[in-house]
């Protein structure tokens, strides 16, 4: 079936609902989402929104967007991020007016708390500047936006999973997508295309994000020829539950929660003596696989699987309850334990994909020389770049809604003055053909599950907190391996209706080929960066590697290219907290 | 452990009845049964249809009636639902939305209600330019509760009203409306009179707590709907009306 619309928007999350809302003022607008909107991962995000509002601490945007571009290892783009802290302070305030139900401070503002990396004047002490609704601030956004399309009437697709990009030379002419209801295929043309499909953690075994959270559309623009940047750059956030990998909030830790190895000891005041348990994530990450491999990890067995304890006990059972409620359920319903009363097992967990989609500040995909026409990306499947090699906690929420609604904006004016692009009859044939390839096969082949299984744990050992040559090489090699097995898989399931495995197996190809591109950057980047954190070139080297990477995909074969960053504000300096 | 997944299947697409397949899985007591039913399609039957994506009752993708109550498979532990090995666990789709595949119900009648209550801010007033409304604490706290919901249609499913009427709007279109009558800062029940004092609005709940006793976020949904109906009753009294009810 066609459909024609001025703007698609692919993915209901937080940054796709922003950009629908403000394209749709102007613009004919289809958001196509995978899952119900209200399903989409946003609704996770714990901690809260960063924006120096200063309700509670004096504060600045200068200082946020100087946190930013610090907690990112100098690979911030700076004007983008002085865009981003500024652009902060008006969407809260746009979020609250349009309903949010953020905490409050007794004055009757929205309350703030601290958060990991954000600081005081150029890094003087610790500030209060993640807004937030409990510890739900994420599900507050995601309701928020859905609601306000609800009254805005915008147009869903719900449960329509997108399979590629039309795209004619530089120019996007819309997508292809998959009805899961009646395994039908749409293409939808339209004048404006932007991509929101989230996150990519699900390439790891233990990780924060969601089963969707399959990186469709870094994959699907990948493999149509559209370089990916700083794909190297994979956030692992230090507190996640044991083995479960489900979020522990940083802001356990604004509360006052420390980390504590096997000892009882607050090892974070030998790595970070001024910011402590709130130094950014890459750096507390390493901390805790440092213990670890060092045998003081709770087990002490030193093996990557071990963990340490986030203690929370000293807060008091009314800040529990009232400040990280859901934790408190979490730990209740997966652990059997409550951290008013006891300390919770944590350990890293694969949280946040710093690279993606190349854009420019108005969400138009970009590589180094070219921009692509028509076609968009916002949230964090895109890398404008405002976080650099690590992202702070509180800023992923700002970027989709900053970029969201800047793409949104510049959709709605591009749509005016352009014209239906035109499609070839044959725009779904290769989605098409590679599905019924797999039908044909049905019942004749592998199993994705032990595919699935073997990746994650490649990129657990091998592409993790701490990686080297060697075990980068090897996860290329078995990355491809698993790539080619790909190919023996076959689905068991005859019928149109509802057919998740089809979708399953789509999923899995496109972690394969984003872990790939990950491990492939990796390995060329020999220094240590923010999130990349080379055994083999521990220093960050600024002279050699001041630079965005890029990634070109054909097949199985990654070229990498080059990106300058924007350093127009503030010179490179060591990173210590 | 083996666990035996007694799953209730169905695929209108293929003319047969409802039947039950069980599937063996090997699990440790403390996964979720969401994860023995993603070992089946992974391993054993790719076909077996459910919805899922956060994995930590987050996002509502999973509810299903697992033993004969609502849960939500990725909250659900097998230590809370088996006892030893060998031990089955039943699991079916939600009732009162029909069945689009196995353990996949249609959810846009349940989306519709909820559409219905104009769940966003109908504004009471303008903020002040660059200014967020004032809210006290005590006032952010009327509706926290409500807030919580995600959606998720096991009350729904519990609801024993929506067996006799089905037309009922039920529970989570009232807490969803709730989530703004209550708000400070929006025009409040006055904006959603027509839909929430309706014969097939507030009044047909009799009571019977079963939504509350299902629901995931442990939102106390009787409560809210009882300060709802009295909130009514008592607007319709200060203007000399009767509350339309029947
Ligand atoms: C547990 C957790 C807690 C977090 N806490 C915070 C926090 O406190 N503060 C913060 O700033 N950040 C936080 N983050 C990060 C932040 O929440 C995410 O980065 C952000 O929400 C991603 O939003 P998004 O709109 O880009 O994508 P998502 O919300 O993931 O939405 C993606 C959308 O794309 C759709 N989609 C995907 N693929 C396809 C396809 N092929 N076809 C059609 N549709 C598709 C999906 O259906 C979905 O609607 C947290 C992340 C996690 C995992
Ligand atoms: S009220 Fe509770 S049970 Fe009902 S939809 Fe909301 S979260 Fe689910
Ligand atoms: S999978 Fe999200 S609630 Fe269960």
């Amino acid at each position: 079936m066609l459909h024609e619309f001025d703007s698609v928007i692919v993915g209901g999350g937080g940054a796709g609902l922003y950009a629908a809302l403000e394209a749709s003022r102007t613009a004919n607008t289809a958001v196509i989402s995978k899952l119900y909107p209200m399903r989409s991962h946003t609704g996770a995000a714990q901690g809260g929104i960063g924006a120096a509002l200063g309700n509670v601490d004096t504060d600045d945007p200068v200082w946020h967007a100087f946190d930013t571009v610090k907690g990112g290892d100098y690979l911030v783009d700076q004007t983008a991020a002085k865009i981003l802290a500024e652009g902060a302070v008006q969407a809260v305030y746009d979020l609250e007016n349009r309903g949010l139900p953020f905490s409050r401070t007794p004055e009757g503002r929205i309350a703030q708390r601290r958060f990991g990396g954000h600081t005081r004047n150029f890094g003087e002490a610790a500030v209060k500047r993640s807004c937030y609704a409990a510890d739900r601030t994420g599900h507050m956004i995601l309701q928020t936006l859905y609601q306000q399309c609800i009254r805005n009437k915008v147009e869903f697709y719900d449960e329509f999973h997108v399979v590629d990009v039309i795209l004619e030379g530089h120019r996007c002419a819309g997508v292809v997508a998959f009805e899961l209801a009646t395994g039908e295929f749409h293409v939808f043309r339209a004048k404006a295309t932007l991509f929101a499909t989230g996150g990519f953690g699900r390439m790891y075994r233990v990780t924060s994000n969601a089963h969707a959270n399959t990186g469709d559309g870094p994959a699907v623009l990948a493999r149509a020829g559209v370089p990916l940047e700083d794909m190297e750059f994979y956030q692992f956030h230090p507190t996640g539950i044991r083995g479960m990998g489900i979020l522990i909030t940083e802001g356990v830790r604004g509360e006052g929660g420390v980390l504590k190895n096997r000892h009882g000891e607050r090892f974070m005041e030998r790595y970070a003596p001024t910011l402590l348990d709130l130094a950014p994530r890459d750096m507390v990450s390493r901390a805790i696989m440092t213990e670890i491999s060092e045998g003081r990890g709770a087990r002490g067995d030193r093996r990557i699987d071990d963990y340490v304890y986030l203690d929370a006990t000293h807060l008091g059972r009314e800040t529990v309850e009232t400040k990280i409620p859901d934790i408190q359920d979490f730990c209740k319903t997966y652990l059997a334990l409550d951290p008013a009363e006891q300390p919770m097992p944590v350990q890293p967990t694969a949280h946040y994909g710093m690279g993606g989609i190349p854009t420019d500040v108005d969400g138009r995909v970009e590589s180094s020389t070219e921009v692509y026409e028509g076609l968009y990306a916002a949230g964090e499947c895109a890398c404008v770049s405002v976080h650099g090699a690590n992202r702070l906690g509180t800023n992923s929420l700002v970027d989709l809604i900053v970029f969201g609604r800047r793409a949104g904006q510049h959709i709605a004016e591009y749509v005016r003055g352009t014209d239906m692009p035109v499609i070839s009859e044959s725009a779904a044939d290769g989605a098409r053909k590679r599905i019924a390839r797999l039908r044909e096969r049905t019942g004749k082949g592998e199993f994705p599950g032990p595919l699935y299984e073997k990746m994650q744990e490649v990129m657990m050992s091998d592409v993790g907190v701490y990686r080297d040559a060697e075990s980068m090489r090897r996860a290329v090699d078995r990355l491809r391996e698993l790539r080619t097995r790909l190919g023996d898989v076959a689905v068991q399931d005859e019928g149109q209706r509802f057919n998740a495995e089809i979708l399953g197996i789509l999923e899995l190809e496109n972690l394969l080929d984003l872990s790939l591109v990950t491990a492939a950057t990796g390995l060329h980047r020999t220094e240590s960066r923010g999130a990349h954190s080379r055994r083999d070139f521990p220093e960050r080297s600024d002279d050699e590697w001041l630079k965005h990477s890029l990634a070109w995909m054909t097949g199985d074969q990654i070229e990498l290219g080059e990106k300058g960053v924007d350093v127009s504000i503030w010179q490179p300096k060591p990173r210590t907290y | 452990m083996n666990v035996k997944l007694e799953i209730l299947r169905q695929n209108p697409d293929i003319a047969e009845a409802p039947h039950r397949v069980t599937y063996d899985v090997e699990v440790d007591q403390t996964d979720r049964v969401l994860d023995g039913l993603i070992q089946v399609t992974q391993n054993v039957d790719g076909s077996l249809g459910f919805r899922k994506s956060c994995a930590h009752g987050i996002c509502g993708s999973d509810a299903m009636r697992i033993n004969g109550k609502e849960r939500l498979a990725c909250r659900t532990l097998f230590r809370d639902v088996v006892e030893t090995d060998g031990d089955v666990v039943s699991l079916e789709p939600l009732a009162h939305l029909p069945v689009q595949k196995d353990l996949m119900v249609d959810q846009e009648p349940f989306f519709e209600k909820f559409r219905s209550v104009k769940p966003y801010l109908i504004p009471k007033t303008q903020p002040e330019a660059g200014q967020e409304f004032l809210q006290s604490e005590e006032e952010r706290e009327l509706f926290d509760e409500a807030t919580k919901c995600i959606n998720c249609a096991a009350c729904y499913s519990a609801c024993p009203i929506l067996d006799k009427n089905p037309d009922f709007i039920g529970p989570a279109a009232i807490v969803q409306a709730v989530r703004f009558t209550r708000d400070s800062r929006d025009q409040g029940l006055e904006a959603r009179l027509d839909e929430l004092d309706d014969p097939n609005g507030l009044w047909p709940c009799e009571s019977k707590f079963e939504c509350t006793r299902v629901c995931p976020r442990e939102i106390k949904i009787t409560k809210l709907i009882n300060l709802t109906k009295r909130q009514v009753k008592k607007y319709r009294e200060e203007r000399g009306e009767e509350p339309n009810d029947r």
